[in-house]
């Protein structure tokens, strides 16, 4: 498997490949370094960072650049991941979606005293979504009027629900996290998020 | 009202409704303002006089200070020393960061034990930390040198290869690495800049300016702590104080950043 690897990556250097980097040694002290440098806290939160599925240990060592196969390869596989709701029902409320955009709380080791409360998107860290925030970041693509163009069919409703819910089937090593994969947020969170996008009364389209 | 905004500082900066959204020219104006205005005065300054008295009172159960400390520049030399850390030590043979060599000159001085030499990292309101101090006194007694920390030992190069996995090690329930926020020019978070780490101009700018007074919480934060909190912020556990990743990772960013000039104690949101 790990020289399967190595031989796709020998094969993108158009370069050629002599002798195999040593970036195996290097990843394996890492992941060695990793694991002595986290041994107070969490025990819970350790078990979910010590590993990484095949997505982020690829998107790790392709740097976020992984050749056309290895990203096609996510791609499909991250696809046949995505959980659509059974009742079809893709589009929330706008409103919540909005709240969920803008609360960064959830999954941080200080966040565990309030159990009960849900995890946020933090959408707008990242990306400008409805004009009144301009407290947003620019890691992702600016969203601001994504519905107005695409309008809020069916078709574009199941694109966003996808997206949000594991962004890797669309982009291999995209920066977004895996929102519905990971349960970060719930199905319910997601369908509030599509609505936030879609819905010609949300903000983010007006 | 940017007027206002620019005064108040930077909570009336992130609510002020009349910059317009769109207007990405008057939000960075006004970011630019609020960073002017901080840097007329710097509170970190109180830490590194506090420092400097903390690095010359005798402690622990030896009774002893910390002038004969060997900061890799010789015994007792704090000028000059931030700019060549992190480095190989032969005493320890490990590599070591600022706040890591600070720990064991508290052991071996001073004799107090590893664990009392980490137990309070970082302040708290109410609750100073000697050690952020003290860091702080050692940072500032490089200011305005050439930072040029050594990558020539075989266990310097070997902690800058972990460093860099590290760097691009994508965990948790989020996916994120440190390359995820700073791996690419000119993003944001919210309205924070974010550098990318392995282009020397922005490396250079940042990664010597701490310990820094951080205006966001009110307190000088080390290096270490930015790690610990950039972690937090990942959803990774808690990253243990002067652990190996942590030092290995200052190892990689510390190349690029090489060649630039020591700003420490910043002045940061």
């Amino acid at each position: 498997m790990r020289s399967a690897a190595l031989f796709v990556a020998c094969a993108a250097l158009v370069a050629g490949c002599t002798t195999p980097p040593p970036e195996n040694d290097a990843r394996r002290e890492a992941q060695a370094a990793f694991e002595r440098s986290f041994t107070h806290g969490n025990k819970e939160m350790f078990a979910r960072v010590v590993g990484q599925d095949d997505v982020q240990a690829l998107c790790s060592r392709y740097r976020n650049r992984p050749p056309a196969d290895v990203a096609e390869r996510i791609q499909k596989s991250q696809a046949a991941t995505i959980v659509y709701p059974a009742d079809g029902k893709l589009m929330g409320d706008w409103r919540q979606g909005e709240k969920i955009a803008e609360d960064g709380f959830g999954l941080r080791f200080t966040d565990t005293n309030q159990p009960n409360r849900p995890n946020g998107g933090n959408c707008y860290a990242c990306h400008q979504l409805a004009p009144h925030e301009v407290s947003y970041g620019t890691l992702g693509p600016s969203l601001y009027r994504f519905g107005r163009t695409r309008g809020s069919g069916e078709a574009i409703q199941r694109y966003v629900y996808g997206k949000v819910y594991n962004s890797e089937a669309f982009t291999a090593c995209s920066g977004m996290p895996r929102f519905g994969l990971h349960q970060v947020l719930t199905p319910e969170q997601i369908r509030h998020v599509v609505a936030l996008l879609l819905d010609p009364e949300s903000p983010v389209n007006k | 009202m940017r007027a206002l905004a620019a005064t108040v500082g930077a909570v009336a900066l992130v609510f002020c409704a009349s910059v317009p959204a769109q207007d990405k020219d008057v939000t960075q104006r006004e970011i630019e303002r609020y960073r002017e205005l901080l840097a007329e005065g710097n509170p970190a300054d109180l830490a590194e006089a506090k420092g400097e008295e903390l690095w010359k009172t005798k402690r622990g159960p030896k009774q002893a200070s910390l002038e004969r400390c060997d900061l890799g520049l010789g015994a007792g030399v704090v000028k000059g020393a931030y700019a060549r850390l992190p480095r190989w030590f032969a005493d320890t043979d490990r590599v070591q960061d600022l706040e890591s060599r600070l720990v064991t000159c508290m052991v071996t001085l001073q004799g107090f034990t590893e664990d009392e030499a980490k137990k309070n990292p970082f302040s708290a309101p109410g609750r100073g930390s000697p050690i952020e101090d003290i860091a702080t006194y050692v940072a500032g007694a490089s200011k305005g040198m050439k930072f040029a920390p050594p990558l020539e030992h075989p266990k310097e190069l070997e902690a800058f290869r972990t460093g860099e996995e590290l760097f691009y090690r994508r965990a948790g329930p989020h996916d994120f690495s440190c390359a995820t926020c700073h791996g690419d020019n000119g993003k944001r978070i919210r309205l924070q800049d974010l550098p990318k780490l392995t282009d020397p101009k922005e490396a250079q700018k940042v990664f010597t300016t701490w310990p820094a007074y951080r205006v966001s919480q009110g307190s000088v934060r080390t290096m270490q702590h930015r790690l610990y909190d950039c972690y937090w912020q990942m959803r990774h556990p808690q990253l243990d104080y002067v652990s190996e990743a942590s030092i290995d990772l200052q190892v990689f960013m510390a190349k690029y950043a090489s060649g630039g000039t020591v700003e420490a104690p910043g002045l940061k949101r």
